[in-house]
């Protein structure tokens, strides 16, 4: 390496043109003054869709290492960053109304989800434990201020700080493990990581690696929130102002696991036997507990946190297959995951009393009465997370299942499909609320044109995923096998 | 050789000892000046290592700028610091549980240590020679050029502090006059001066 190279950087295109785009609309944003928030909104959902266009054209596969070897390409990263492209443009566009009606219609808050997004999407690309860090407080960082966004709101502030302190620890977790790591290793390259632990003999690698590697995971398994790790979620999720709430269950989530596939394969690939069961046990913890503690929930923004860890346990099963049927199992069922959430978070955010909004269970009673379309749109998205087929929150099951149970993982596969029984009560639960209970209080009639159509698209690719799935599946195992070749 | 030895010795023992009193200390402005004597100790361990530039580069930005900061922090913001000790003595037990068996494991991790073979073939960045390159060259070798991305990616996470801080923390208020450079050149004698003609004995 020369001194004056200069560095490849063209398949990183989308990532460079997202962070200029970000500087802009905050200029922008600062220098019209008052009621910006609309058209950097507007402006940052441009940014991202121009942004997955340059992930499909510059993103492929590249020859030369990019960055010299910090950023890593290809269908796997390519797949990820369009959903989380995906889940951040439609939060963003789910936000709009709300925030104006909460009166917290602040230009920064689009500024920060591209940010973030920018951040996940260097999450999804890390190729090196330094880029992986920096990639992750990116994203956490503009998280936690967005989080206490409704500064003026205590729960607001007081889930931003909780947020703040216990992602603190897990980010000191995580370097922690990494330092270790790079102790044994003398390196922070993925490659050299691999190359180091493929040839470690029958000795295995030292008690410090196998410290370092678990510390690793705790730190990743706080940003996908599994359980041990869980506890931020209800409260952060509730406190957050609900398209907040949207964005954190579906574009951190999705680059979160992305990351912590890659991680696990990449560099630490040799060393499935020392993390598959550590893996294997937070999955069924996570799973057990979404699925027991979502019955007693009255808050649904709380019984939309405990689901999303209950789903959570369901990916895990895929990672800890650790085959190429898993990776391409997980990918199914993020994408399946980030349909069904987005339209139930539309559902959601189209609940108003009078005009203001609410989030209490009880509030859908007799929903299938004044809103028939939304309760229809709305009962589709929970048997798609109850896991009832033909939907597609069935299949996105069944491909990480099937993945436990090639690479022998039994036990883990029969106790995913029991919580994934115990998980379909709760469900059940509001359907029965939105179809037999009597309304109290109706909620309003008027629903926003946005969320007409974010519930109308979402509510079809989960009923209609069945009847083609063939892309999806071709695509996630394209990713797959160049993932675990790579 | 003894001289240098020695002064690591002097050094790290007054880099720890400051260090504790950083945490002990009850007046925290004594705190802040423990913290700026470990900060110096630590820029003359690196000037013992040879990396003359690290050693300035924390005076410089630590001493300069955050201490000072933290100073100023200290002094207007006027915590009760024998509040915040309140739940100490309570949570002291448990604490003390967490740091021995982290020190434990640190002891086992470490005393069980062993390098990989492959380390010194994948090493990403090895040292190079001090005579062939003297050592801010080196960093600087490094950070534009190998961690370019990684400088750029540190420097948005600073943007995202910053907007964070103001978005959090700054607001509007009414009724604050503001001096407009602009409008007060541009007015014109019509606007502020008004001639009035005064009749004898009426008063204006």
């Amino acid at each position: 390496m020369g001194a004056t190279s200069i560095p490849v950087m063209a398949p990183a295109a989308a990532e460079i043109f997202l962070a200029i785009a970000g500087m802009i609309l905050l200029m922008a944003g600062v220098f019209r003054k008052s009621g910006s928030m609309a058209v950097v909104s507007w402006g940052a959902v441009v940014a991202l869709i121009l942004a997955a266009v340059l992930v499909l054209t510059h993103g492929g596969t590249s020859a030369e290492p990019v960055f010299f070897g910090m950023f890593s390409t290809g269908p796997f990263a390519q797949f990820a960053k369009l959903l989380v492209l995906a889940g951040s443009a439609i939060a963003i566009v789910m936000s709009l109304d709300y925030m104006k009606r909460e009166g917290i219609d602040r230009f920064e808050f689009p500024v920060l989800v591209v940010l973030a997004t920018l951040g996940m999407m260097m999450m999804v690309s890390a190729n090196d434990l330094i880029g992986l860090y920096v990639g992750l407080e990116l994203q956490s960082l503009s998280l936690y201020v967005i989080a206490s966004i409704r500064r003026d709101s205590l729960r607001s502030t007081e889930a931003g700080l909780k947020y703040f302190v216990l992602g603190a620890i897990s980010s000191g977790m995580l370097l922690y493990g990494s330092s270790m790591i790079y102790g044994f290793a003398g390196t922070t390259d993925f490659n050299g990581l691999a190359q180091v632990f493929s040839k470690l003999g029958d000795s295995g690698p030292a008690v410090g690696v196998i410290i370092g590697l678990v510390f690793v995971i705790s730190g990743l398994a706080f940003k996908v929130s599994a359980v041990p790790f869980h506890m931020w979620t209800p409260d952060v999720y509730e406190g957050s102002p609900t398209p907040v709430t949207a964005l954190f269950a579906i574009a951190p989530k999705v680059a979160a696991v992305a990351l912590l596939l890659r991680v696990m394969i990449e560099p630490f690939g040799d060393l499935i036997a020392q993390w598959q069961q550590v893996i294997v046990l937070i999955s069924i913890f996570s799973m057990v507990l979404g699925a027991f503690a979502a019955m007693v929930q009255t808050s649904i923004k709380r019984l939309m946190a405990y689901s999303s860890i209950g789903h959570m346990g369901f990916l895990l099963v895929g990672i800890a297959a650790g085959n190429e049927s898993g990776v391409s199992g997980v990918l199914i069922y993020l994408f399946v995951y980030l349909f069904m959430n987005v339209g139930t978070f539309a559902c959601i955010l189209s609940m108003r009393q009078q005009g203001r909004y609410v989030e209490g269970i009880g509030d859908l009673s007799g929903l299938s009465k004044t809103h028939p379309m939304m309760a229809f749109a709305l009962l589709i998205f929970l048997f798609s997370m109850a896991g009832i087929p033909p939907l597609a929150g069935f299949f996105g099951k069944w491909y990480v299942f099937m993945a436990a149970i090639e690479s022998g993982l039994y036990a883990l596969a029969i106790i995913g499909v029991l919580a994934s029984v115990v998980g379909a009560f709760y469900y059940l639960r509001i359907i029965k609320i939105m179809y037999f209970d009597e309304a109290d209080e109706p909620l309003d009639a008027e629903i926003g044109g946005e969320m007409r159509v974010v519930m109308l698209v979402t509510a079809a690719v989960t009923l209609l995923f069945f009847v083609l799935p063939a892309p999806i599946v071709a695509t996630a195992r394209a990713a797959a096998s160049a993932l675990m070749g790579g | 050789m003894i001289i240098q030895a020695l002064a690591f010795y002097v050094f790290a023992a007054i880099a720890i000892a400051s260090g504790v009193m950083v945490v002990t200390s009850r007046n925290p402005v004594h705190s802040v000046l423990y913290l700026i004597l470990a900060f110096f100790n630590a820029a003359a361990l690196f000037v013992l290592i040879g990396a003359e530039f690290i050693a300035m580069i924390l005076i410089v930005v630590y001493v300069g700028a955050v201490a000072v900061l933290f100073l100023f922090v200290v002094m207007m913001l006027d915590i009760n610091f024998v509040e915040l000790r309140q739940g100490f003595m309570r949570y002291m037990p448990i604490g003390a549980l967490i740091g021995l068996v982290l020190l434990a494991e640190l002891v086992f991790v470490g005393g069980a240590w062993t390098f990989s073979g492959e380390a010194t073939q994948v090493m990403l960045a090895k040292t190079p020679e001090i005579a062939a390159v003297h050592n801010t060259e080196a960093i600087g070798n490094l950070m534009y050029t190998r961690y370019v991305y990684l400088f750029q990616a540190a420097g948005l996470v600073l943007l995202v502090a910053m907007i964070g801080a103001i978005v959090l923390t700054h607001r509007q208020r009414d009724g604050v006059r503001k001096q407009r450079i602009g409008a007060q050149i541009a007015v014109r004698r019509e606007d502020v001066v008004e001639v009035v003609k005064v009749t004898k004995g009426g008063g204006v």
